[in-house]
């Protein structure tokens, strides 16, 4: 018995000594979507969380040499789950941060428990209104449709020339209606003239009388709110009615989707639509992360591995210059840390969303294949 | 502009028309209300681009292939869910419920074997050039559709009203008592009206489908509310009135969108059928109900 207790005392020792060498790992949480239909959003940040951690760990660590660990717990995309995750992540691995869950939903259930507990806790696919509102100790790095969405239309207007729209949108359907609201705000705030305003069905099939309309408006573009198989949809019967290429289409999140492509085929080429990040970006930060997601993974990492990956070294500059691990330093250090990742140069607002809207970028539908616009290929 | 608008209309319209055909005539003669019809719909289109993907038919015979299919799919269905009820002569709930179950087993099955995604036939396997006439302009899927409206409405108006079969069709119609007391095999003839019905449908989905380039299960969903529309406006059974209320609809609905709102667009079909139900309930034509097929 005495034996055992001097074992213990003993273990105890050195690993406060351990301790005070500063070689303990520093553990971060994550809870992600790892099984089920919502997983082919969680996975990619699993890999590109390890990925980067991996990179962190050879060049170092943290803090002056302690590797980075991190505890994954999966949601599974149920909100409970998510809850019970980051309450066992606090309480039985004492992480002092946490990143993720993957879905809005989950972060709307999470967020209040974790920000109770005074813990900083960072959403890297989290776009849906008012995720930030939930306390202070909840930040995201994922960039909403509404910081994209002005900078494809400045991007128009500056590149193109475009000065005035026919704005075209499914009325029905929340997604479509907030991005038409942003839509509306930029074009007024850029001087840019609505000539029209159309809506649509997103189950509608035919948008002939809309577009013969905006057709003999003589418009520089056509702005369209609409998810992919009705915007298809629209670009296929525009041209069918003979609107020239000198018109664009200019579209929001929804259109960024390689079915545009393969629904409209020819007639999307010269679409516009904005991107927080693209896989070909040329800049090295980006091509050694492809590279390397690649060669570890075997496929191409997509935009919420990119939002992952930078996510991570983002925490990794928080916890260097709060040089601690407390959750209370960690967070002040969140709110003035800047990297420069694979999406761009990234930094906080005051209200801890994404402040930096320069690493978006243009895409041009052509020949099938989204590229940058603006680069010939 | 405003011509353009109307051809818009026409071929809006003649979509209409098409889908509401097979729709009427499954309503007048066969006299339960079946559901089932959308699915048909989708049936016909996903049969087609079988046939033109995997096969590597043409156009002009997987769209024969598409009717017959969602017309065989058709005639099971009516065998095996609508003879009983029709020989117990059950109330006409009976038939709703029993088609609402099977349209949600058809689809859901439709969706495990393709998927929810969007599918298109080939680019190059319909006619798809854009003739310009005085600047209106017209692709050669739409000019198809409208043709293929009128085609099959004339040639459907002609086997009721002119042939031998026609008359045994009018007479089920009208009595099934009585038309089996003449001699008129009336389970041969529900068949034939179940199988022109879903072969019409299908048709109508491979033509629609071609023209806006998108086929998925639910798509026939979209079309069933304004089938409703279309049919009660044309008259329940009435193959001219659906062929004119059809055309009707699409005009109204693109002019109203191109010159007054397109927010207003989808209230056309149903302030219409409002309309038609309180100032005209028995449709455009009017006549009474068992004689109309």
């Amino acid at each position: 018995m005495r034996i055992a207790l001097v074992g213990v005392i003993a273990a105890a020792l050195i690993s406060v000594a351990a301790a005070q060498d500063n070689k303990e790992p520093v553990k971060l949480g994550a809870i992600e979507v790892l099984t089920g239909p919502n997983n082919r959003y969680g996975i990619p940040a699993q890999r590109a969380f390890d990925l980067a951690i991996e990179e962190i760990n050879k060049a170092g660590g943290v803090l002056g040499g302690r590797p980075i660990a991190i505890a994954y717990e999966d949601s599974a995309g149920n909100k409970d789950q998510a809850m019970n995750a980051a309450r066992k992540l606090i309480g039985r691995d004492k992480v002092p941060l946490i990143l993720g869950p993957t879905l809005s939903n989950e972060m709307f259930a999470v967020g209040p428990v974790v920000n109770d507990r005074k813990i900083p806790i960072i959403g890297t696919s989290t776009t849906a209104n008012g995720i930030t509102a939930i306390g202070p100790w909840v930040f995201r790095t994922a960039m909403p449709e509404s910081d994209v969405i002005p900078v494809t239309l400045k991007t128009a207007k500056e590149k193109l020339g475009v000065k005035k729209v026919v704005v075209m949108y499914a009325n029905d359907d929340a997604f479509t209606k907030s991005a038409y609201d942003v839509m509306k705000d930029t074009l007024a705030k850029l001087g840019v003239e609505t000539l029209a305003t159309e809506t649509f069905s997103d189950k509608d099939t035919d948008f002939t009388a809309q577009l013969t309309k905006a057709k003999n408006l003589n418009p520089d573009a056509i702005v369209v709110s609409a998810h992919v198989d009705s915007g298809s949809g629209i670009l296929l019967q525009g041209r069918q009615l003979g609107i020239g290429k000198n018109v664009r289409f200019i579209g929001g999140n929804g259109f960024n989707s390689p079915k545009l492509a393969e629904i409209a085929g020819e007639a999307a080429d010269g679409t516009l639509v904005g991107s927080p990040w693209f896989l070909a970006k040329k800049d090295d930060v980006n091509q050694k992360f492809v590279k390397s997601y690649k060669s570890k993974y075997g496929e191409d990492p997509d935009q919420f591995a990119a939002q992952a990956y930078d996510s991570m070294y983002l925490v990794a500059r928080a916890i260097n210059a709060a040089g601690g691990t407390e959750p209370e330093k960690l967070r002040s250090a969140l709110q003035k840390v800047t990297n420069v990742g694979v999406m761009g140069p990234f930094s906080f607002t005051e209200g801890r969303d994404p402040a930096d809207t320069s690493g978006v970028v243009i895409l041009e539908m052509q020949g099938g294949k989204f590229r940058i616009f603006g680069e010939t290929s | 502009m405003l011509q353009q608008q109307l051809v818009n209309g026409v071929v809006l319209g003649a979509t209409y028309a098409l889908f509401a055909l097979g729709f009427t005539m499954m309503f007048g003669v066969l006299g339960v209300i079946n559901l089932t019809y959308g699915v048909y719909f989708a049936l016909g289109a996903f049969a087609a681009l079988w046939a033109s993907k995997a096969i590597g038919l043409s156009v002009w015979l997987a769209l024969p292939v598409g009717a017959i299919v969602a017309g065989c799919i058709a005639v099971i269905v009516d065998t095996l869910l609508l003879t009983r009820l029709r020989r117990a002569k059950a109330p006409e709930l009976s038939s709703l419920m029993v088609t609402i179950g099977a349209t949600l087993f058809l689809y859901t099955g439709l969706s495990v074997i393709y998927g929810t995604e969007v599918r298109r036939f080939a680019p190059d396997f319909a006619p798809s050039a854009a003739f310009e006439i005085a600047g209106v302009r017209i692709v050669a899927t739409q000019a198809l559709i409208v043709v293929a409206a009128l085609l099959m409405a004339g040639a459907l108006i002609w086997i009721v009203r002119g042939t031998k079969v026609g008359l045994a069709v009018r007479g089920v119609a009208e009595n099934p008592d009585a038309a089996a007391l003449m001699g008129v095999n009336g389970a041969l003839v529900t068949h034939l009206v179940s199988f022109m019905s879903g072969a019409l449908g299908g048709a109508a989905g491979v033509l629609i489908g071609l023209n806006f380039n998108a086929i998925q299960p639910f798509m026939g969903e979209n079309m069933m509310l304004r089938g409703f529309a279309v049919i009660i406006i044309g008259g329940l059974g009435d193959l001219r009135g659906a062929l004119i209320a059809g055309f009707l609809l699409g005009i109204i609905e693109v002019l109203t969108a191109g010159y007054f709102a397109s927010a207003a667009k989808d209230l056309v079909a149903f302030a219409l059928l409002v309309l038609t139900l309180w100032v005209r309930p028995v449709g455009l034509f009017g006549r009474a109900a068992a004689k109309r097929a």
